[in-house]
């Protein structure tokens, strides 16, 4: 896996729930992650997807996914483009999720307070470091476990390589 | 130091003891989904098992879309029964049974000690009955259908300590939305809520089914009321397996408790669009509803209707009201005391159990501009199928009592 993702960062506010990342509406509906993609963050920031870019990084507050265990809150994201979220705080199944789909779900308030949407900033996953225009905001890097599972893109990933050797 | 309920529960399950922080893979005891269980049987293929690994911890349940509003969710319906079949999950419950987390519990899936994840956020639920249980992605489901185990990370322990007697106009819900109100959305976040004191002692299993369901809008990682005889008694020629009652020490590390007081608290409502925007309903006395929806995972208990029931009795409802029992056990319970010719006099429509209009998919959806009150969890925009609608969230009491008047109102002046 890469281990250092550089990009341009779109911030948002706090209690970003999941309905408004991926609306109830959707969820029953099959979907594949390009489609999911088109309603990333719809009812929130509808241009966002006509806005964001592949490698670009979601900074947000805090209690980012709150409500729903719906994935594709974590799946539309990825399939935007977004390569990582920071956030002040996560909500714990969107961290989860976010992990299984492949994406890091940073928590690093510092870093957070530090930057507007439009910077370009430098997240560091091994030695646990975001580097902004302002300064370096270190995070502590995630266990093994976690990384094993970011390494092979995802949980299912992981697990057929565990499965199949 | 002594060991919380969580870290127990992980420590049994690691085979070595494990404190809060640590990440460990381990074996649930049951892995619950609902109509949800059609993508994670796609996920699952896409693994390459041809069997699903212990087919007797899988439990299944459909109510997301009960009857099928649609062609789509008849397919999905269609893929689960059908991989239920070829995978011989004998705990596959159809349309005719109600809403998981209270068939899941009636069921007697939901017993002390256990270990539970399901792919719904309110699988809390389950810690009413004293288990740990937790929501986890669909993902992690497929998962643990090819492998049997999943990684988890031992939460920290959060202790609410809740005294006094609820009021004749106070209910369990009021308590939850309160207790939101004051540690907001994430106040538990990660963490695991253990529902201690008198109040919580003296709550019968609906009532503490409430708490643990609304743990989930605390953010928290599962939240649970120590087992006790209450506990005992409902588990009795119910528990599908022998069971211990594991509970923390009493010299457990608690990372934050929270003291709560019902005698004088008012009835709780949260308004438009977080369930952590709590006002005292005097605050919001007068506001015009246009739907009232009593009911849900988290209120369509027999207590809930009974209350309803009580404030609807030769009265007659303003705006339209939708009654939905979480099972068809609570239905029948329903009919034979006769409370759905309350409601059918007072001019509420009953709905079959399942999870209906509460995550806006059918039954019950809003138009633009319209205001429902609600007994569900959950107040987010759009959540009920419109997002120019507002959803308020209260009791049974407060949203019966709304429903006569059309408008939010004290429930004491009905009872």
């Amino acid at each position: 896996m890469n281990h250092v993702f550089t990009g341009r960062v779109w911030k948002y506010g706090d209690n970003i729930n999941t309905d408004v990342i991926f609306p109830g509406k959707y969820t029953y509906q099959k979907m594949e992650p390009e489609e999911m993609a088109r309603h990333a963050l719809e009812d929130l920031d509808p241009d966002f997807i006509h806005k964001v870019k592949p490698g670009d990084i979601l900074v947000a507050g805090t209690n980012f996914g709150m409500g729903s265990s719906r994935e594709q809150a974590a799946v539309a994201i990825k399939a935007a483009g977004i390569s990582l979220i920071v956030a002040r705080s996560f909500a714990r199944i969107y961290f989860r999720n976010a992990i299984n789909a492949g994406m890091p779900a940073i928590r690093c308030p510092e870093a957070v307070a530090d930057v507007d949407t439009g910077d370009e900033i430098t997240v560091d996953m091994e030695r646990g470091e975001i580097v902004t225009r302002n300064g370096r905001f270190p995070f502590p890097p995630y266990p093994p476990t976690v990384m094993d599972i970011l390494a092979e893109g995802g949980l299912i990933p992981f697990i057929k390589a565990k499965i199949r050797p | 130091m002594g060991l919380t309920f969580a870290e127990k529960i992980f420590s049994r399950k690691a085979g070595k003891t494990v404190s809060a922080g640590e990440i460990v893979s381990v074996e649930p005891d049951f892995v619950m989904s609902h109509d949800n269980a059609a993508a994670i049987a796609r996920t699952f293929k896409k693994i390459g098992v041809e069997r699903v690994k212990h087919p007797d911890r899988v439990v299944v349940i459909l109510d997301h879309e009960i009857p099928a509003p649609k062609e789509s969710s008849a397919s999905n319906h269609k893929e689960i029964r059908e991989f239920a079949a070829a995978q011989g999950i004998a705990h596959f419950f159809d349309i005719n049974h109600g809403i998981c987390h209270q068939v899941f519990v009636e069921q007697g899936f939901a017993m002390p000690g256990k270990l539970i994840v399901g792919s719904d956020s309110h699988t809390t639920t389950y810690g009413a009955l004293g288990a740990f249980s937790a929501g986890i992605g669909r993902s992690e489901v497929a998962a643990i259908w090819a492998t049997g185990e999943l990684w988890f990370q031992v939460p920290e322990t959060m202790k609410v300590v809740i005294s006094g007697s609820l009021p004749p106009y106070l209910t369990a819900k009021d308590v939850a939305l309160g207790i939101i109100g004051r540690i907001r959305a994430d106040g538990a976040d990660y963490r695991s809520v253990e529902f201690a004191g008198e109040t919580v002692e003296a709550m019968d299993i609906p009532e503490r089914m409430v708490l643990a369901n609304m743990a989930a809008e605390m953010g928290a990682k599962n939240g649970y009321v120590p087992a006790d005889d209450t506990t005992q008694a409902f588990l009795k020629d119910r528990a599908r397996a022998d069971y211990d009652v594991v509970l923390s020490d009493p010299d457990a590390a608690f990372v934050e408790t929270v003291d709560i007081e019902v005698e004088t608290m008012s009835p709780a409502v949260a308004r438009p669009h977080t369930v952590d925007n709590h006002v005292n309903i005097e605050e919001v006395e007068g506001t015009r509803i246009d739907q009232a929806l009593i009911g849900t995972c988290t209120n369509g208990r027999l207590p809930d209707l009974e209350a309803a029931a009580r404030v609807l009795k030769g009265r007659k409802v303003r705006v339209r009201t939708l009654v939905i029992p979480a099972s068809w056990t609570v239905y029948r319970q329903a009919m034979k005391a006769g409370l759905l010719d309350v409601f059918i006099d007072a001019g509420a429509v009953i709905l079959n159990p399942g999870c209906g209009p509460c995550l806006g998919a059918h039954q019950g959806v809003m138009a633009p501009g319209e205001v429902t009150f609600s007994t569900a969890n959950r107040n987010f925009k759009g959540r009920m199928g419109c997002r120019e609608s507002e959803i308020y969230l209260g009791s049974p009491l407060s949203v019966a009592a709304a429903a006569v008047e059309g408008r939010i109102t004290h429930p004491r002046r009905f009872l």
